[in-house]
């Protein structure tokens, strides 16, 4: 693992690894105390729309993803604040019809040979360095982001009704909470892969919730304990040359499994 | 205690107030007067517009702007007066915040968009929390206290903004019986400050603490019971819930 430090490509895996690590431990929290995964399950399902868009348009593959998910997302805050008791069924549509358009896309591009694996199971060995500056801009906007309102989206994901009261646009923020899960949904799809992103997005939240008192600790302590899990994955993934996402997903399984255990026991 | 006050001085003076969801009237020509240090119970069957009339208080439903107002101007401009403490305090109980972070959301003026809470607001936000006696609890798991401690962090979340009326919907629906008669307690003492309004199903309150009453089922119907109580305690210095039914009974329209 140590000499493979040398290689470019592992360099800018791990620097990947942490920041999707950190940005997913906030927008994780985010999604799991607003009890939101389902919706960010379906928002990632949906992306694929943006991959086969993007692949048969000729362009950049986060572009087409970014503004499909970012659709998508605005299209579920739409339906949850107006539709509230169709929602399940909504998020079902989203997930299946993106999907399908993805797929009929790809069919339809003509000499088409990508690896689509790479995209339902993750690539982090082929983070390029447009990939890391788009990773590293979606990390300050979210630190910014969330930071500027914490004590809003605080109030919101505690107790909505409440922050309506006091007057607090609950709309907006709900909205900024999906838009924020979509983007990090599509940079998490290039580490874990699109299948996976909901495991990257809620098992380490899991770990830190149960650790953590306020918001502000359990976003930070999930950023940790991603990226441990992360690194962790990595270090498998490349020994025995195995899917990176698929290794990371499993050590974060394991782990969940070893705490769970450990906390029945105290 | 607020006899004979002048019914122009009513803190919140509602007027022939219908509401209909769709086309089922809910409330039908309610008139009610709420004036400054009540302890006013209201009290209902389920469905009979408790819950719609305590909407219209807090503005959350929209009623005409002339049928309710509050010290004389329209209730828009007034709603920051009303502090509401929620019936379910048991949602959302493994959210990761602590007890001094829930009082301080009432904090929606707080200047600085960026995290961290001034240290005035958090000594303001520790006084509010030893008023409502939870001052050890300020760094607490919300989840991890009981139901009553529960029920005291939301109070003190409600007063946080220094309102003139505290507006509880079941506030011990939760709450074991020893938990409850703290929570009263707690109201009573709170009552010399600021006016309280409690949604309740529990008729033994209004025994001991109410000092008006106030029955919804699409129409309204108020009994000052301040005056009947006495009557009725000086027998032999206890009431029961039979006796307090009669009282109400009597003076039915």
């Amino acid at each position: 693992m140590l000499e493979a430090i040398n290689y470019e490509f592992m360099q800018n895996a791990l620097i990947a690894g942490v920041l999707v690590s950190f940005i997913s431990g906030v927008i994780g929290s985010l999604i799991v105390v607003n009890r939101m995964v389902f919706l960010a399950g379906g928002i990632a399902h949906a992306a694929y729309g943006g991959i086969g868009i993007a692949i048969y348009g000729g362009f950049s593959i986060f572009l087409g993803t970014t503004v499909f998910a970012i659709i998508a997302a605005l299209f579920m805050a739409f339906i949850t604040i107006k539709q509230r008791e169709k929602i399940d069924i909504f998020i079902g549509l989203i997930w299946a019809v993106g999907m399908a358009i993805g797929i009929i896309l790809v069919d339809l591009t003509p000499g088409y040979n990508v690896d689509m694996m790479s995209y339902l199971f993750g690539s982090i060995l082929a983070v390029n360095n447009e990939d890391l500056y788009y990773m590293g801009g979606l990390f300050i906007l979210i630190s910014f982001a969330v930071n500027f309102w914490y004590r809003d989206i605080l109030a919101v994901s505690y107790d909505s009704e409440y922050a309506s009261l006091c007057g607090i646009n609950v709309k907006f923020f709900y909205t900024l909470i999906l838009v924020l899960s979509a983007l990090t949904v599509v940079i998490a799809i290039k580490v874990v892969g699109l299948i996976l992103v909901i495991a990257l997005l809620t098992i380490p939240i899991y770990i830190a919730q149960g650790i953590s008192s306020s918001l502000y600790s359990m976003m930070l302590a999930s950023g940790l304990i991603a990226t441990f899990f992360t690194i962790i994955g990595l270090w498998i993934s490349y020994s025995f040359n195995l899917t990176s996402g698929a290794c990371i997903i499993l050590v974060s399984a394991f782990s969940l499994i070893i705490f769970m255990i450990g906390a029945k026991l105290k | 205690m607020q006899i004979n006050k002048d019914s122009n001085l009513a803190l919140i003076d509602i007027n022939n107030l219908s509401f209909s969801y769709d086309k089922e009237l809910v409330l039908q020509d309610i008139n009610l007067k709420i004036f400054d240090k009540d302890f006013l119970v209201i009290i209902g069957p389920n469905g009979g517009g408790k819950s719609t009339l305590m909407k219209l208080i807090l503005g959350i439903n929209k009623a005409n702007k002339d049928s309710i107002k509050f010290s004389n101007q329209t209730l828009d401009s007034k709603l920051e007066e009303i502090a509401y403490v929620p019936q379910n305090t048991n949602v959302n109980i493994n959210f990761p915040i602590k007890a001094i972070e829930v009082i301080m959301m009432g904090n929606t003026n707080h200047k600085m968009p960026f995290f961290g809470y001034k240290k005035e607001e958090l000594n303001y936000a520790l006084k509010i929390l030893k008023q409502v006696g939870m001052e050890e609890f300020a760094d607490a798991k919300i989840g991890s206290l009981s139901g009553g401690q529960r029920q005291r962090v939301m109070i003190a979340r409600a007063l946080y903004s220094k309102p003139k009326v505290l507006l509880l919907d079941e506030p011990t629906s939760n709450i074991d019986a020893d938990g409850q008669k703290a929570i009263y307690e707690l109201l009573k003492e709170l009552n010399k400050e600021v006016t309280i309004i409690v949604i309740s199903h529990d008729l033994s309150i209004i025994l001991e603490y109410a000092t008006k009453v106030a029955h919804v089922n699409k129409k309204l119907s108020y009994h000052d019971i301040s005056i009947m109580k006495k009557e009725f305690t000086s027998l032999d210095g206890h009431i029961c819930e039979v006796e307090l039914l009669q009282m109400l009974g009597k003076n039915r329209c």
